[in-house]
């Protein structure tokens, strides 16, 4: 199979490596797909609670090189973007950029999937500190 | 050293220049159909495609006369199964095979299940090898036919065949082989190995592609196959169509230097691949055989990189032709079945490269293969969430995935 350029370069040089303070109520962790199916992303996201803006975005990913870039890909339009924003993020989005063939679709739909999971664990965790706060109060 | 390097011989192997200056003359030059009885172009083609029969049979322990020639191994299998189940069906109408078999056995008995034919498909154990017991329980007054593999093409394995050869002998069935991946690179006998029927081909063994042949036992019991096309009646009635001459010249010279060279090149290939298993399973950790070692193709390694994806391995190697039993290289999007069947896991399916060293390869190319892939290994693991949880000590199959 023949690679795009950008997922040769997104394979050779990923960006965002890495991996966020998962227990830190400002990180949002998404863990998408299964060693069995061939694909697992993990994506997180750290998020500034005064303003709402992504500052930074990791991800390690196991699955093909599609896979590494869509992840790669996500990592690096996350940043800067608003949780809400990053949420518009759609995997046709990932396709056309990369130039995705139709078998590696799954590719960036598990990168959506990653996005939506991490952002909504950051919402969650979110959520979960208002009431206490209230009650410190 | 040249890259990219080919280390991809379970697929397809190089041609030997040696085959290749055998076969020049008979494609311009000595053209003639074999099948032509009354002119010297004929007897020239004949008198050529007899020396091959020859040298086939002597590589195998065989008599000229049980030699048929086919278009590849497919055909021989597809030959081999559909015309015994079609000249035995008075006597029965079972056949036993098993699930590691090449789609040309698996996918050929599925087409007879349609038309009627039982057909057992043993499981293997976790080593690969069938487990004879459940051979012998499975054969049935019905059972005309035992079809078992020689050495698998994915993971190299050879399956225990003078055993088989004395059951099926014992019970008075029919014992077929698809031994491509065997023939030229072990001995081969179809006397001692108790072979009824062998299917062989030339591109495995440093020959060309689109011949192959047929071995079909002459005496003790003499083999009956129906033909599968209709035509002039070639190869004792058996497969019709005019004598591929140079390809057959082809297979010949390729059958007869292996066999006066087998013995000199087994050494050299199972040092080579051993030197390449050594390496990769001192420098990395996690790292599965996928089969047994000890009945083995000597150059072949089936290797699992625990927490790293096949196809990406392949891309961060790409000067390398080697092949993954990953999904994602698969055209149907399945891990390998033959490594599902020995009950690793899909997740090592999904992480599993094939070596075939062959011939042409040389220590130096063994040793930048074991670096590069050591070295994007490691890359891909740093990258890999799965090898970082189970860093952390997490049981990965204790997780509840998301499977898509």
């Amino acid at each position: 199979m023949a690679y795009s350029d950008k997922v040769l370069d997104h394979y050779n040089n990923p960006r965002n490596v890495g991996s966020l303070d998962k227990s830190s109520a400002y990180v949002g962790t998404g863990m998408v797909g299964a060693p069995e199916c061939g694909d697992v992303m993990k994506l997180q996201v750290k998020v500034n609670p005064e303003t709402g803006v992504i500052e930074d975005a990791k991800f390690k990913t196991f699955g093909c090189g599609s896979a590494i870039a869509s992840s790669s890909l996500a990592t690096e339009w996350l940043k800067g973007k608003t949780v809400d924003q990053a949420l518009e993020i759609k995997n046709t989005d990932i396709v056309n950029e990369l130039s995705l063939p139709p078998v590696k679709i799954h590719c960036s739909v598990l990168a959506e999937d990653a996005i939506k999971a991490a952002i909504g664990d950051y919402k969650k965790k979110q959520g979960a500190r208002v009431p206490e706060a209230v009650a410190v109060q | 050293m040249k890259l990219p390097i080919y280390m991809d011989s379970h697929a397809t192997t190089r041609m030997d220049p040696r085959v290749f200056e055998a076969m020049t003359p008979y494609f311009a030059d000595i053209f003639g159909n074999a099948a032509s009885r009354n002119h010297s172009f004929g007897w020239e083609a004949e008198e050529a495609t007899e020396k091959a029969r020859k040298q086939i049979a002597d590589l195998i322990g065989a008599t000229s006369k049980e030699i048929v020639f086919t278009s590849g191994a497919t055909e021989s299998n597809n030959l081999a199964l559909k015309g015994v189940a079609e000249m035995y069906a008075e006597r029965g109408n079972h056949i036993i095979t098993q699930v590691t078999e090449h789609k040309a056995i698996l996918d050929t008995c599925k087409r007879l299940e349609k038309e009627g034919v039982r057909v057992t498909y043993l499981p293997v154990q976790q080593n690969g090898l069938i487990d004879l017991d459940q051979l012998r329980a499975a054969i049935t007054p019905k059972t005309i036919l035992i079809s078992i593999m020689y050495a698998n093409n994915e993971i190299g394995v050879v399956q225990p065949i003078k055993e088989i050869g004395k059951i099926a002998k014992e019970k008075g069935v029919l014992f077929h082989s698809d031994a491509v991946q065997a023939v030229g690179k072990i001995p081969v006998n179809v006397a001692a190995d108790g072979l009824d029927i062998m299917s062989l081909t030339a591109h495995k063994l440093y020959g060309p592609k689109g011949v192959g042949a047929l071995y079909v036992r002459r005496r003790n019991p003499r083999v009956q196959i129906t033909a599968q096309m209709d035509g002039g009646g070639h190869e004792r009635g058996m497969r019709s169509g005019t004598l591929n001459v140079p390809g057959i010249v082809g297979l010949g010279a390729a059958c007869d230097i292996a066999r006066r060279e087998m013995v000199e090149e087994t050494k050299r290939l199972s040092f080579l691949r051993d030197k390449l298993k050594d390496k990769l399973m001192t420098e990395l950790d996690e790292v599965y055989i996928n089969g047994s070692m000890e009945h083995r193709l000597p150059h072949n390694l089936n290797i699992s990189f625990a927490y790293v994806e096949g196809e990406s391995l392949l891309m961060g190697i790409n000067d390398i032709a080697v092949s993954s039993g990953s999904a994602c290289t698969s055209a149907t999007l399945e891990p390998s079945y033959v490594l599902k069947a020995l009950g690793a896991g899909d997740d090592l399916a999904h992480s599993s490269i094939r070596f075939g060293i062959g011939r042409f390869n040389t220590e130096a190319e063994v040793d930048y293969v074991a670096d590069k892939v050591i070295d994007v290994v490691r890359k891909l693991r740093e990258l890999s969430p799965l090898y970082e949880m189970a860093k952390e000590g997490v049981d990965l199959t204790k997780v509840s995935w998301t499977a898509h």
